[in-house]
């Protein structure tokens, strides 16, 4: 609470936790016509951004000897390849390789700006008229669902694809018990199941991993306003919390990522 | 934190931007990479070949070189037999023609002995007719004695 125009720490936790709304009144009435602008705009810079740099390298690159820069792409590169070589047996390179790329490193950027002090980030944002704005899009969970929907529309288009409807459909009702139409009930409800779990687990995962981590920095800048003592312990810890959370945010992201892989691997193959 | 808009927003960036990398990212790095792994490998493949053609190469130049030696050693074998011989037919040749002088020497001696003995008995034959004509004190008929006279000489 390094700003003291906060009049309680809820207040200060609150309003460090609370998005920039963009009411969308021309799509209609309701709640959910919002939009999060900060979520939103912090997610296409960023996704720009990183997708961008590695295009321009990729755009160029040479099959001799690598650019120090091409090199580093590479090695992003060979990584993904290899984790999606290991669980997908497939022609990975027409779609499902590209798409971890894209998943990883988008959601690595995103979950990257929690190191971002939010304090002096948010006068430099107070600087450009921006009074609320939460520069973490992986902690609101908009975000977080909007990608899980998305692969889990994938998730569903490949399965549509390889299987076929018929074989799709044959597989809702007839996996995982059995094919006597006794056990379709219990069968549907299974498959039900795990395709409501398998997005809110992937998004859940994701959104409270990095909402936590904000919630902690938070407090430790509550306790870093409150005395002398308050400094040196709520610095010593952020920079701890700061450490580990490199870890966080790399770990979230790979597991994202493989998740991900998994999930529409999964829907390549046959139960 | 509520769900609202920005979740089909997202979503929808999600997909541009997994479009992009499936269309402009991933393809010109997968190209180079594998283009790359393929020129390494060609290249290994083409240091293998090259080491065994080089192996191949050495085994050759022992070989030739064994033979070489080999054609050598026969070739000066062949040199000194044929020295011996040479230096063998010599000998022959030169005691050969030792033996004709020394024969031809010796062939001469004996006619210059046989000449020398002839003109000693010619000699020998006029002394002893001049001294029996000066014991005789009488000229002899040469005619006369002629078959004794050749008899003596003969004798002689």
């Amino acid at each position: 609470m390094a700003d003291s125009s906060y009049n309680s720490p809820s207040e200060y936790i609150g309003h460090h936790l609370s998005n920039n709304e963009l009411h969308l009144d021309f799509l209609g009435e309701g709640s959910f016509m919002t939009l999060h602008l900060d979520s939103f705009v912090m997610a296409i810079i960023l996704g720009i951004l990183s997708m961008g740099l590695i295009w321009l390298v990729a755009r160029k690159a040479s099959a001799g000897v690598p650019t120090k820069t091409q090199a580093f792409v590479e090695l992003i590169f060979g990584f993904i390849d290899d984790q999606v070589g290991n669980i997908f047996h497939g022609n990975r390179h027409s779609f499902i390789a590209p798409a971890a790329l894209t998943v990883f490193i988008w959601v690595l950027m995103m979950n990257a700006m929690d190191f971002l002090p939010i304090d002096i980030m948010a006068k430099f944002y107070g600087m450009l008229g921006l009074y609320e704005w939460k520069a973490v899009p992986t902690s609101d969970v908009n975000t977080t669902f909007g990608l899980a929907l998305g692969v889990w529309f994938l998730m569903i288009y490949f399965g549509i694809k390889v299987k076929g409807m018929g074989g799709w459909l044959h597989e809702i009702f007839c996996a995982p018990f059995g094919s006597s139409v006794w056990v379709w009930p219990a069968n549907f409800l299974f498959n039900l199941i795990e395709y409501v779990s398998k997005p809110l687990s992937h998004s859940l995962r994701l959104f409270g991993n990095m909402y936590a981590g904000e919630v902690i920095f938070l407090l430790l800048g509550l306790w870093a306003a409150t005395g002398v003592s308050g400094i040196i312990f709520g610095s010593i810890l952020g920079a701890g919390w700061a450490i580990f959370h490199i870890l966080i945010v790399v770990l979230q992201a790979y597991i994202f990522m493989m998740l991900t892989v998994v999930y529409l691997s999964m829907a390549h193959e046959g139960h | 934190m509520n769900i609202n808009f920005t979740m089909i927003a997202q979503a929808i960036a999600f997909a541009i931007l997994i479009w992009f990398t499936v269309k402009f990212v991933w393809p010109p790095l997968l190209n180079a990479i594998e283009k790359r792994q393929k020129e390494i490998s060609d290249g290994l493949a083409a240091a293998q070949e090259g080491k065994l053609s080089l192996e191949v190469a050495a085994k050759k130049n022992a070989e030739t070189l064994n033979e070489v030696k080999q054609k050598g050693a026969e070739i000066v074998g062949q040199a000194e037999k044929r020295a011996a011989e040479i230096v063998e037919q010599a000998k022959n040749v030169a005691k050969d023609e030792g033996d004709r002088i020394i024969a031809s020497a010796k062939s001469e001696i004996d006619q210059e002995v046989n000449r020398a003995k002839e003109e000693l008995r010619g000699q020998i034959s006029t002394l002893a007719i001049q001294g029996a004509e000066k014991i005789l004190d009488k000229e002899i008929d040469k005619k006369v004695h002629a078959d004794m006279l050749t008899k003596l000489a003969k004798d002689l």
